[in-house]
């Protein structure tokens, strides 16, 4: 887990970090019409062979920003039952299942919106990832458990 | 984006209506997209466009929609994507575009609409008015007036030219009358394939969501900390673009030999009485306008060929020296004064002028204004200048069955 939150924390980058912050731009000074890069100047192609939190994102990619407020449910994972199948990874609409070197690493809270698709889609029996209430503290949705389902049930 | 491959030969004068007019200027601007939906009476535009894009005179991609919401859509993905794009509509099409007006003109996408006039429902009528061309007045949209099928032709090679401006990026509307201009055909002198391609050049992309070198996301939410400085942003481009159009309009005088102006005038030097209105009612009134001066009215005529933004400097400058003024608005009100009242009244008022300002409201559906029509209004205006007073009201509805309709009245 320790892992997980040094990635998490990296995605952030601190508003230092940018030469001037959109917040305090004039008219004169924003971006032609409604439009937001998603990384500070032009990017190599070969950026997809860069992790996330080593890009040059923009202050506006959302990246930089916790959507994951309206929340009413979070996919806890069980690292014991993973088989790395990488399912919740392809399917995530938000990109939200980190992984690395085909490995899952954990579960960007700050970006998941809590739909449930990578719970729906784990293939192990009990589930890995399994939906439970916002508020619910991890450790006791890890206590919690369901049981190993069988056929026909 | 590039020059279409294969070109069409044109004589020196076609016989066009107002829609096929536009189709060819549309397929010479080599627009890379047309998403459209078929409406009376623009469905001829896209009708003919299909037709050249069919024939292999198009390069670019034709959509066809299952309304006009998803019409202007198209552009507006088309036009963020990076592609010269451009549509037409009417009236109720006009009226369902409406949301993406706004979303076209604040993505600063340089989208060409070709409206063709038609009056809005209820009562349902395919005929013209301007009611969808007022409907669109705030959208954010650059909207340009023709009266013919030549001017049409002309103003939409332009609305490319100044719309794509690096300095303007902005949506144009081109408008022209149903079925007055749009299905009548009239001699058009078109410029060649090359000749127009030349003046409207290759599109210019701006933070085109193709261009792979710098991701970018169109259509963003911002709240109170962006949104007005976006829409400050926007509405500056839009009181600038007054001299990208005036530029553009000079170039194309120099390759057509046709000169547009701002606002355009007949005999308002002089003039006592002047009259304001667009469209083919303007072609009409210059006629009744050369009667009634051999009648001995110094009078004259004047229309806004840019709508919006709107022109409050040259408006005062035509009309700072007449007696009186009418302004015809051919669109139902909606309990207030039309727009060209409204327009020319608040560029008056912070001046030393003060003509009799009256309102015209006529033609609603397409009802016929001809030269008697027209030469009575002089008559009438003359008649006020005389009396040094607006005979009882402001608003008057001209042309209307039953019993006379004055609104706002005012003494003296």
């Amino acid at each position: 887990m320790a892992q997980h939150k040094d990635l998490v924390n990296n995605l952030y980058k601190s508003k230092e970090h940018f030469e001037k912050s959109v917040f305090d731009m004039g008219w004169d000074e924003l971006v032609l019409g409604a439009a937001c890069f998603s990384f500070e100047g032009e990017i190599d192609h070969t950026v997809v062979n860069v992790q996330p939190e080593d890009r040059r994102s923009a202050e506006t990619n959302s990246i930089n920003k916790y959507v994951g407020d309206w929340r009413v449910v979070k996919p806890v994972w069980q690292v014991d039952l993973c088989i790395d199948c990488q399912n919740c990874w392809l399917y995530c609409p938000d990109t939200s299942i980190i992984s690395r070197d085909k490995e899952m690493v954990g579960i960007d809270y700050d970006h998941c919106k809590g739909c449930g698709i990578c719970s729906e889609v784990c293939p192990t029996n009990p589930k890995s990832l399994v939906m439970f209430d916002e508020n619910t503290k991890n450790e006791d949705a890890l206590m919690q458990w369901p049981e190993k389902t069988k056929k026909g049930e | 984006m590039y020059r279409n491959k294969r070109s069409m030969e044109l004589k020196t004068v076609e016989v066009w209506d107002g829609n096929v007019a536009n189709s060819h200027a549309l397929r010479q601007a080599s627009v890379d997209v047309v998403s459209a939906y078929p409406i009376t009476p623009s469905t001829g535009t896209v009708e003919a466009y299909a037709s050249h894009n069919a024939n292999g005179y198009v390069d670019g991609e034709m959509i066809m929609t299952e309304s006009e919401h998803a019409a202007m859509s198209g552009c507006i993905g088309a036009s963020a994507a990076g592609a010269r794009s451009a549509t037409a509509t009417s009236s109720q099409g006009l009226a369902l575009m409406v949301e993406t007006l706004y979303q076209a003109s604040g993505m600063r996408l340089p989208i060409v609409l070709c409206m063709i006039n038609r009056a809005l429902a209820a009562p349902l009528n395919v005929n013209g008015d301007h009611s969808d061309m007022y409907l669109a007045n705030q959208s954010g949209w650059i909207s340009i007036d023709a009266c013919t099928p030549e001017e049409s032709y002309d103003l939409v090679l332009c609305a490319f030219r100044i719309g794509e401006h690096l300095d303007v990026r902005l949506p144009v509307i081109v408008n022209q009358d149903g079925f007055l201009t749009s299905h009548k055909a009239q001699n058009v002198r078109p410029l060649s394939d090359d000749a127009a391609y030349d003046f409207v050049g290759d599109y210019k992309e701006v933070n085109s969501m193709l261009n792979f070198d710098k991701p970018v996301t169109h259509g963003v939410q911002t709240e109170s900390d962006w949104h007005f400085e976006h829409k400050a942003k926007q509405n500056k481009a839009m009181m600038d673009s007054v001299s990208v159009i005036e530029e553009v309009f000079a170039d194309f005088e120099k390759v057509s030999g046709r000169k547009y102006n701002m606002i355009e005038t007949h005999k308002t030097e002089d003039a006592e009485v002047i009259v304001i209105c667009m469209g083919t009612t303007y072609q009409t009134a210059m006629v009744a306008c050369d009667k009634m001066r051999e009648e001995g009215i110094k009078c004259g005529v004047l229309m806004p060929r840019v709508f919006r933004p709107t022109l409050m400097d040259q408006l005062v400058d035509k009309l700072k020296n007449a007696k009186a003024v009418v302004c015809m608005d051919r669109s139902a009100p909606g309990g207030q004064t039309g727009l060209l009242y409204n327009d020319v009244a608040s560029a008056l008022f912070n001046t030393s002028s003060r003509p009799l300002l009256s309102n015209l409201i006529y033609g609603l559906g397409g009802r016929d204004i001809n030269i008697e029509n027209l030469s009575d209004i002089f008559k009438d205006a003359q008649a006020e200048v005389k009396a040094g007073k607006l005979n009882g009201s402001i608003q008057r509805w001209v042309g209307v069955r039953g019993p006379e309709l004055n609104y706002y009245s005012v003494e003296g």
